[in-house]
């Protein structure tokens, strides 16, 4: 039974290894500037864990290959090296990927979250409610207006709770269900929780981050090409979580120009 | 010290009595089979409640039978709702994490040979060792209730993140009462914990045979007490977690809460907590119980694997060494859950140097543990089928680890079935694996009968081959973006995947009639199971010197005396090719 177990460790090895090495699950398109890093630390790692993975089940294979079954009495050896060069290797051969991952590989952490957002970059407020998306845009005076929790009121569609009578900034703001921008030019996306913890995630642009009520956190990137998509919610949020998305539109300047007017009027 | 226990007179009388010897019993090896079978309740539950949640993952419509009669609102003509899916997942991750993957290997097995092991006559303290049982117990009674109750269960998964579960009946169905018991039961659960994992730490310092010096421990033995060490500290930040929560949700106050939030058309009356407190508090404990739930498991194989291969690890010491570091570091690590929770980026890099540094412990015992079955004279069985199938499912879960330990790739994979693809494997199966191949070692100690190999065999196979089915595509779906805990899948790229996702649930149906097949080999052969003789193994630990089952005090009137390391294999001795620990019998040592 251990050469039958042996056999059936290879199967599973190269049977896992098989999709990912044929490229089966690729990766959604990159649309973003830093996405590219991201993508190539996860290439780096998939080829420096899967030789772990396939090379650790063959040898277990190999193993039960060959020290199974074996006539009762059959002499007992030792691995070469003993437990100290194991140890060592693995110390030195691990220790040195660590060293690679956790501190080279950091570069696409920082150009997401280490650089601030330009000072021209599009600044655009998202707001995660159970279980819909809301953005909201400056207007042509630039300013947001205040975000008054008492006077949200979804059924007059005013999700962000702005005061206008009051609050001059908060006239022209541009509410919607759907992140519009333009293509090639910076977003700053700060984030508001209304109610429990949300999480905006778009797969091709390689972004996620939790909204947590309470705190005001924000993220910049640039998308590199036109088009519509997904925008879900990945932080568990109630019933209707599983349904929580929007869309995420990019635009050439010219388009978002003219829907920017379009939803100022 | 090691002299105290062999002159004290027997810690309690021989139990009398139905209720002192089969329920509140004081005999440590009563409450370990008390907790594997709380263990193995929960277990089944739990299975069955992802049976029912892979079933309505890819047949939303599917009329389930019976589940009508668990929850009329939460499956009406038997098809389940959304928020239902959202409950099933959450008692489903709170049932395993803490009442199978904490009690079956860690308090089940070393309640029951730890004692023994160290020939202890039972634990430090008998009495807080019932307590700690009972204690658990109830925690696990509060929690189902939260199955009868008219909200029925939270909707907030296992981490119970908050505002969700803070807020009460605003944040939606299950969140009034059913959370409330959630955060009661675990406040429960681990108060028990404490009370048990000191009873593990006072029992290994002070009531250790003579000559059972600390390096003279069995691996499995070391592996509870480091654990027993880790629980310690990780139950004692979650209780006061918890009733923090229960705070928060009944008594007004605002730990978690922060102002101006606004659920269900309503302003809520809270104001200056933070949400990401109870995620920092909840991750300190969440992140060592990984390593609660995996180490007893790598110390129970090491036990196993020794004995399947007649010859010592390459270094036991290692083992030792690396199971502390592990324990360590496990405790610089809780932010990894974190990256993407708005803490400053800046401690992502500080959380995730001390993850990857855990690979190196990881690695260690993994190499100790193939570079030991070079030479070795395998004998093939259940437990030792087990016991190997352990080591290719932590390599398997492990590896994945090493993605998600990076900030940056977290970015994409966070919140998707990889990560939900590497716990199971790591801390679930694994840990499991560490569990059946107990179980098949040790029955023949725990009932003087063998278990069936053939159904054994047969259990290990379906389960072996059904969880690479099961939890290696989920790596795949990650990797494609598949985000996790969605009742159903509606975003637009996912349709091309729903057959992978029907295929796991096939696999997942067959797998989970595996651990059907042990239960029945576990009660056949409770009583009708071929005869175990004296040395069923040809094991050298205390346990194998003593009658099986154990009389109620262990070595009777026997002060046993160590006088060897615990794994002389591979020697020429008057027995065989073992020396047993107590046995005065002169052998060349071998191992470190």
């Amino acid at each position: 039974m251990g050469k039958f177990f042996a056999v059936v460790l290879v199967v599973i090895a190269l049977a896992s290894a098989y999709p990912i090495v044929k490229h089966h699950f690729p990766l959604p398109e990159d649309i973003s500037t830093h996405g590219h890093l991201i993508d190539k630390q996860l290439h780096e790692t998939m080829v420096e864990a899967g030789i772990a993975f396939v090379g650790a089940q063959l040898v277990l294979a190999l193993f039960l290959w060959s020290f199974t079954g074996r006539k009762p009495g059959a002499p007992l050896k030792s691995f070469p090296g003993g437990a100290k060069g194991l140890v060592i290797f693995a110390f030195v051969i691990v220790g040195l990927e660590v060293l690679a991952l956790g501190v080279l590989g950091q570069k696409a952490w920082a150009s997401v979250y280490f650089t601030p957002a330009k000072a021209d970059a599009l600044q655009v407020q998202a707001q995660a409610e159970q279980f819909a998306f809301y953005f909201r845009y400056a207007g042509p005076d630039g300013k947001f207006g205040q975000i008054h929790p008492e006077k949200i009121d979804e059924g007059n569609q005013n999700y962000f709770g702005l005061d206008p009578e009051n609050d001059v900034a908060a006239r022209d703001d541009i509410v919607s269900g759907e992140l519009v921008i333009p293509v090639n030019k910076e977003v700053h996306l700060m984030l508001h929780g209304k109610d429990v913890g949300h999480s905006f995630y778009v797969r091709e642009l390689r972004i996620q981050q939790d909204f947590v009520p309470g705190l005001d956190l924000s993220v910049h990137f640039t998308a590199t090409k036109t088009g519509k998509y997904e925008i879900v919610c990945t932080q568990l949020c109630g019933l209707g979580h599983y349904n929580m998305k929007a869309y995420l539109n990019v635009m050439s300047q010219a388009d978002f120009d003219a829907w920017l007017k379009q939803q100022s009027q | 010290m090691s002299e105290s226990s062999a002159q004290q007179a027997h810690v309690h009388a021989p139990s009398t009595g139905f209720w002192r010897k089969y329920v509140f019993s004081l005999d440590h090896k009563v409450i370990g089979k008390q907790y594997y079978a709380l263990a193995l309740a929960a277990v089944f539950t739990g299975m069955i409640l992802s049976w029912l949640m892979r079933i309505h993952l890819v047949w939303p419509e599917a009329k389930i039978p019976g589940l009508e009669l668990l929850s009329k609102a939460g499956a009406p003509g038997g098809v389940m709702t959304p928020e239902y899916y959202l409950s099933l997942l959450t008692m489903h991750g709170t049932l395993m994490v803490f009442f199978v993957l904490t009690n079956a290997p860690f308090a089940a097995f070393g309640n029951y040979f730890l004692p023994i092991q160290i020939g202890a006559e039972d634990m430090a303290f008998p009495r807080f060792n019932m307590m700690s049982f009972w204690i658990t117990f109830l925690a696990w009674v509060v929690l189902m209730l939260a199955f009868v109750i008219p909200d029925g269960p939270p909707i907030a998964g296992w981490t119970e993140y908050t505002p969700l579960s803070a807020i009460g009946k605003d944040a939606g169905p299950g969140m009034q009462w059913g959370a409330s018991l959630w955060g009661l039961s675990i406040a429960i659960f681990c108060a028990a914990s404490l009370l048990g994992s000191l009873n593990f730490i006072a029992t290994t310092l002070d009531l250790r045979a003579k000559g059972m010096t600390l390096m003279r421990m069995p691996l499995c033995t070391w592996a509870w007490f480091i654990t027993s060490c880790i629980a310690l500290l990780a139950f004692a930040v979650l209780l006061p977690a918890c009733i923090l929560l229960i705070l928060d949700r009944h008594a007004g106050t605002s730990f978690f809460i922060p102002a101006g939030i606004v659920a269900s058309d309503r302003v809520q009356p809270h104001s200056g907590g933070s949400p990401l407190l109870w995620q920092h508090l909840f991750w300190f404990f969440g992140h060592p119980e990984v390593y609660i739930a995996i180490l007893p498991s790598m110390g129970i194989v090491s036990h196993i694997l020794i004995n399947s291969m007649r010859k010592p690890l390459l270094s036991a010491r290692v083992v030792i060494y690396s199971m502390m570091s592990i324990g360590f570091l496990s405790y610089m690590v809780w932010g990894h859950h974190m990256f993407l929770s708005g803490m400053n980026p800046m401690s992502a890099l500080a959380f995730s140097f001390p993850t990857l540094t855990i690979t190196i412990p990881a690695t260690v015992l993994t190499l100790i543990w193939l570079g030991s079955l070079y030479g070795a004279n395998i004998q093939v069985n259940s437990a030792s089928l087990f016991a190997l199938g352990f080591i290719s499912m932590f390599v398997s879960g492990g590896v994945s680890g090493f993605f998600l330990a990076q900030p940056s790739i977290d970015i994409y994979l966070h919140a998707t079935y990889f990560v939900v693809g590497h716990f199971h494997m790591v801390m679930g199966v694994a840990s499991l694996f560490g569990v059946f191949a107990g179980t098949y070692f040790w029955f023949p100690k725990m009932t003087g009968r063998f278990m069936n190999e053939g159904l054994g065999k047969l259990h290990f196979w379906i389960t072996f081959i059904g969880a690479y089915c099961i939890f290696m595509p989920f790596h795949y779906l990650g990797l494609i973006g598949n985000v996790r805990r969605y009742q159903s899948f509606v975003n637009d790229f996912m349709a091309p995947y729903i057959p992978l996702h029907k295929f796991i649930t096939i696999a997942a149906l067959i797998t989970g009639g595996a651990p059907f097949i042990s239960l029945i080999n576990v009660v056949q052969s409770r009583f009708r199971g071929k005869w175990a003789p004296e040395h069923p193994w040809n094991a050298t630990s205390l346990e194998w010197s003593i009658p099986s089952p154990p009389p109620w005090n262990n070595f009777g009137d026997r002060h046993p005396v160590v006088y060897h390391d615990p794994y002389q294999y591979g020697i020429k001795a008057a027995k065989g090719d073992f020396v047993m620990q107590d046995s005065p019998e002169q052998v060349p040592a071998v191992g470190d």
